[in-house]
Formats: C-alpha cells, structure tokens, sequence
C-alpha cells in the first residue's frame, strides 16, 4: 500500500532563515481597449525553502497573470508592473530582461505551464526538448544534455527509451510528465506549476501528484501550484493561499486550511468541494466574481459574502491570525479562531 | 409512424399511443450489445483494424430514471454516447427507445427521435454558436419542428429560460454567448436541451469547464429540472464525486465495457471491481493528511481499442491477476451482491 511520506516540521523560527522567495505588494496591471486590468493587485507572500505553496483561485481572479508576473512572461499591453520580488534575497523585479533570461529563468525558477501537454513542439523529439533548456541555459553538451534528460525521464516514470519519441506518440499523462522532466531537468530552486493536473484523468492525476512529492522529497524543490481545484492540491499542500479577484485573501497553512480556513469565500469554497466519503451536500457561492476593470473599492468579496456588515464597504487590511496565518477580512479585527459560516465545516 | 411533429399536442398524443413505459413496463430506453467499432485504414483505403470504442454493452434506462457513466478519457463513453444520441451508427447491436429501434427509425423518425433527446455538451463555449444570441439559439430547435407562431416561440423560450433561472430573462434574450458567464453559458446549454420537453437527456461532462462555487449550482439546476420534469438522465463523466447528485444507478465503463454496476451508494461504499476499487481511492477530498502519503494506482495506461488485451481488459494492470484464467477468458457478468454486477472472475 502507500507508504508515508517524511513529514518535515518546520519550526517558525527555522522557517524565517529558511526563505527561499518574498514577494510584497506585486502589481500587475494591463492596458486594454476597455481600461486598465487590475490582474494582480498588491499580491505578497513568502515561500520556504522546500515548500509547496499552493494558490486557489476561480478562472479570471488573476492567478495565472501572477506566475506571469514572477516569470516575467509578460505581454507587451503591460500597464503597471511593480512591487518587490526576492529571490534568495536577490531583487527580480527591477533586473533587466537580458540578466534575468540567463541567470533566473530556467535554472532558478522554472515552469510548467497551464495544458503543458499541448504545449510541446510537435516536430521535436521530446528527449532534445527536455535537453534544450541544459544546453541553451547551463551550457551543457548535447550527449551530457540527453544523459540528463533521461535521469529526467526516469525521475518522472517515463521510460527512457520514449526520449526518441514526438509529442504525438504519448499519451496526455506521459506528455505532461515530460513537461515535469523539462521543468526539472536544471534542478531549480523553485518550480511554477499551473494547472498540472487539470486536463487529466482522475488516475494520471494521482500519479502526477505522486511524482511531483517524489521530486519535492528528493529534489528539495520548492512549488507553487496555481490550481482551482481544491481537493487535488491537498496532494502537495504544505500552504495555502488563497486568490480572489486580483488580491490574496488569505494565507494560511495546510493543516489548518483543509480543516477549516479563515476567509468567508474560503469557506464558500471548501464548502463547495462534493465529497466522497462524507455525506455531506456541498453548497455553492451565490453571484460572480467582480471585474478586474473596475473592482470595487471595499471588500471585493462583499457582494457575494454572508457575513457582510458595514465596514465591508472599505477595504480590509490584512489581520495576522497566527504564526503565518494572513487573512484579508473585517472579521478578524478581533478574533484570531476561523469564524465559521458553513455548518458544513463545523 | 406519423411523426409530423408540428405542435406540441401532437406529441402529447404521440407519446400516449407509443408508452406503455409510464406504467413502468416497457423502459424508455433499451441499449442492447451494442458495438461502436470504427474502422482504421491505411493510406486511405487498405483495412488495417478496428477501434473497439464501445465492446459489446447492454442496459435498460426507465421514464424518469437517471444513471450515471463513469470513465476514463479514451474508455469509449462518450463513442456510447454519441450511438445512444444517433450520430454514430452502430456495428452490432441495438438502441431500442420506446420501442423503436433506431435502425429502424426513418429520416422523419429520426427527426423525432432527436426532438424526445436532449444534449447536454461538455464544453459550454464551443457548443453555443458565437454569432446567435440566446434567443436565437433557443428558437432553432423550434423551428426546426415546425413551430410556425413567433409568439408561441418566444413564450416558450422565455419559459425555458425562467426554469434555468436565466433571469431576469430580458437581459439574456439578446446577449451573444461571449457576454455570458461559464455557468451561464451552461444555463444557455441545458435550456437548449429542454426546450423540446425531451424525454431523456444525455449529459457529457456538464460541469467539468467551469469552476468549483459554479460547478454545484449546475448540478443541482440539473438534478432539479430531471426530478421535476420527470425526465430521464444520462450523466457522463469521469468524476466519482458528482455522481450522487442524479443518478440511482452508476456504471463504470473500461476500455469499451461496462465492468461495474450497481446503485451509486453501494458502489462508493463497496466497489468490487479492480479497477473500480483504484478509481475510487484516487479521488481526493480535501484534507491536510493526503499530502504526507502516496496515492495508490495501478501501473500502465488504459489499453489500445485497436488491440484490446484477451481476457479480461484490466488485467494487465490488476494485482489480483489469476494467470491462465484472467488473460485468456473475458469475464461475463457476475452478481455477488443482488442489483450488483460486476465483470471480474474474482467474483465468481
């Protein structure tokens, strides 16, 4: 049967030497016919070195601009891109594209971006893919590359004889673990992960979660996985943050997020959730998610929130619940225990 | 058969000639050895095989009665799906509906075969064409069967779409699929398959596009419209989890067969096939311990439709394989439990 993973306690003071990236008060704003989108707004956090972070959010609430952000993919209708990201202490957001293309990307930071099975090149053979970023980024031979493509391979349970093979030639679940060796291949501090799963069958989703805690526990890799489906990023959670119309509204660690989080639409969230083993009916948040045009200027969950009252009308600071616990929400003014709106979560 | 469907009273008697099935006695639908195989060649012409999409599957649905599909991509459901709809003709076997069977049924028969079965599409966007709006959209399949009047159309239309609750239904007439949201797109979607007052409804993945908070409130929509219309269902999908909302019964569906049946409750509570049991513990419920252990699944990837394996088709990837018996002879049928059947020599 399944055997147990090494559970690493990270102490909070350990933790604070331990950081691994620091980003506050990340802004990404695009210029549109329309206006200004305000994708990620004021975004901060703070990753652990052989953490996994993971980030929830809805379609459109700006996750993906946010790994964009931090890769510095950007598109060319970028309006606004400010705040402060800190690699191991070392400043990206001001670092010139050229110094970040040959230093970071790739060999620091690498991604694997959202239906990444579809993103390979049809017309490579996948083992030169999975060589590629070796010999453009470390400078590495083609033999030397293609003998650390097929530890790749092995690392993520494709076989190496498959190194030879076209895209075409694989199925969904071997091409995204192929996505996996080539993010992996350089042994990045930290791997983007964006939607790795979501495409999938229900099987080949438990066995990309597997390999990516095999990496984590043996790589020391660091993630984000930026996903919408909660129950899956439990797999890899060590915490959580949670996204919400272009802003994190909560922080908060696995343990104690997966039982019951803090932020009223966490909870319309997790409340969301059908289960399997409980009996329980999920329910469902009422209303859309705001525009990211004009978002509205108190909580941007207000509208659609049970808990609302007066002061929802202007924007909540972030409250400091516990050691790493952040939660952007009135009701925590004076209250450091989850108020609970969902019988369901009790 | 007279199927000249022009108005909706003419179906009424239609209906009351051709149905012994509201008593119960004859099931709406009757899906016999069915066999989807299409055919593979090479360079064009030579034969080269088959894809043994649907293998040989058989069940009854009754008026009224829902059931779900579940399966991996590639398994042959929604091949299943589309036989049971007529778009695909079958090789061997059977759909039966109210008695009718589809190879029988005419170009005129076919027309009302499709106006008693609505579809309810996996991917909300690509279903809807872009360049019609919503009430254009819910006025084709009604001027497809001939209801002349504007204003019977339009109540119509406007009676669907309060029971989607598309409300207030002025504002949605008029918007163009790409001013809708996902859920709402998915509203557009299920009012279109209703329009008609079909007697079953084929779901393929309803929800799987659209978010988690969205996700429930269709289900629910659907479970709601089925119940209170008394319409069968047909839900399709690949997540166990969704089940429970519809269907009393649920069938799990490998490589072209049905090898699980059994009502939903029984199924999540004691799964007997393999390959039921490893499905089930792959889904994940939210919870803190999941990322501290492995998750247990079987080696290898779904076989080939081409050139399914002998014997049982999962026992390649099955740890209670028995050689000789479980690579060499298909498993029929067995029942270990009354209303639980399962095709796996385990239970034999």
């Amino acid at each position: 049967m399944s055997d147990e993973l090494r559970v690493t306690e990270l102490s909070p003071n350990g933790a604070e030497s331990n950081t691994l990236l620091q980003v506050e008060n990340l802004k990404l704003y695009f210029r549109t016919t329309r206006g200004v989108v305000q994708a990620v707004d004021g975004v901060s956090f703070e990753l652990a070195r052989n953490e996994a972070m993971v980030i929830l959010g809805e379609s459109g609430c700006g996750k993906t601009s946010l790994a964009r952000a931090l890769l510095r993919l950007l598109p060319r209708n970028v309006e606004h891109f400010g705040g402060s990201v800190l690699l191991d202490g070392q400043e990206l957001v001001g670092m010139s594209e050229e110094e970040f293309r040959q230093d970071i990307r790739w060999l620091r930071i690498s991604f694997v971006p959202q239906a990444a099975m579809n993103a390979l090149n049809p017309v490579l053979r996948v083992g030169d893919q999975v060589a590629e970023p070796l010999m453009e980024h470390v400078g590495m031979g083609k033999s030397q590359a293609l003998e650390q493509a097929a530890a790749a391979f092995r690392n993520v349970g494709v076989p190496v004889d498959f190194l030879e093979r076209y895209a075409f030639e694989l199925s969904g679940g071997m091409r995204q673990r192929v996505a996996i060796a080539m993010a992996m291949v350089t042994n990045p501090a930290l791997i983007l992960l964006d939607e790795p799963t979501s495409a999938l069958d229900v099987l080949t989703q438990a066995n990309i979660m597997n390999v990516l805690k095999r990496i984590k526990k043996e790589h020391d890799t660091s993630y984000i996985l930026i996903t919408h489906d909660i129950a899956t990023s439990s797999e890899l959670a060590d915490r959580v943050a949670v996204m919400y119309a272009g802003q994190i509204v909560e922080v908060n660690d696995a343990e104690h997020f997966f039982r019951i989080p803090f932020h009223p639409y966490a909870q319309g969230l997790m409340a969301s959730v059908p289960r399997i083993r409980q009996k329980q009916e999920p329910t469902f948040i009422p209303g859309q998610p705001p525009s990211l045009l004009n978002p509205p200027t108190g909580c941007r969950f207000a509208e659609r929130c049970p808990a609302r009252f007066e002061k929802c009308s202007q924007e909540p600071p972030v409250y400091e619940v516990g050691p790493r616990q952040l939660v952007k929400c009135w009701l925590y003014e004076n209250e450091t225990k989850p108020v609970v709106l969902h019988e369901t979560l009790a | 058969m007279s199927t000249q469907i022009d108005q909706n009273a003419q179906t009424e008697t239609e209906v009351a000639v051709a149905t012994p099935s509201q008593d119960g006695k004859t099931p709406l639908l009757q899906v016999k050895d069915l066999h989807t195989w299409f055919e593979l060649r090479r360079w064009g012409f030579g034969h080269a095989g088959y894809v043994r999409a649907v293998d040989g599957v058989s069940f009854e649905l009754r008026a009224g009665d829902a059931i779900a599909v579940v399966g991996e991509s590639g398994c042959g459901k929604s091949s299943l799906m589309k036989t049971i709809l007529g778009l695909h003709r079958p090789t061997k076997g059977e759909v039966i509906f109210e008695g009718k069977s589809l190879s029988q049924l005419d170009r005129e028969g076919m027309r009302w075969y499709h106006s008693q079965v609505g579809y309810v599409q996996q991917d909300p966007f690509g279903a809807l064409p872009p360049f019609m709006s919503v009430r254009r959209i819910l006025e084709e399949p009604l001027i497809v069967n001939g209801v002349r009047s504007r204003s019977e159309r339009l109540d119509r239309v406007r009676e669907v779409m309060e029971e989607v609750r598309l409300l207030p239904v002025g504002d949605f007439l008029n918007k163009f699929p790409h001013q809708l949201s996902g859920g709402q797109q998915q509203r557009v979607v299920i009012a279109r398959a209703m329009i008609l007052r079909p007697k079953l409804i084929v779901a393929d993945e309803p929800v799987s596009m659209l978010d988690a908070s969205v996700r429930v409130e269709i289900l629910r929509l659907l479970q709601s419209l089925q119940r209170s219309h008394d319409i069968a269902l047909i839900y399709i999908t690949h997540d166990l989890s969704t089940v429970r909302y519809f269907a009393r019964r649920v069938f799990v569906m490998y490589a072209g067969n049905l090898i699980e049946q059994a009502e939903v409750d029984e199924l999540l509570r004691e799964p007997m096939h393999p390959y039921s049991q490893a499905l089930l513990s792959a889904i994940s419920d939210p919870d803190p311990r999941n990322a501290h252990v492995y998750r247990d699944v079987p080696p290898g990837e779904p076989p080939s439709l081409v050139n399914p394996p002998a014997g049982c088709r999962f026992h390649p990837r099955c740890a209670q394989r028995e050689e000789g018996l479980c690579d060499v002879d298909v498993p029929p049928d067995f029942e270990p439990v009354p209303g639980h059947f399962t095709k796996c020599w385990l239970y034999r």
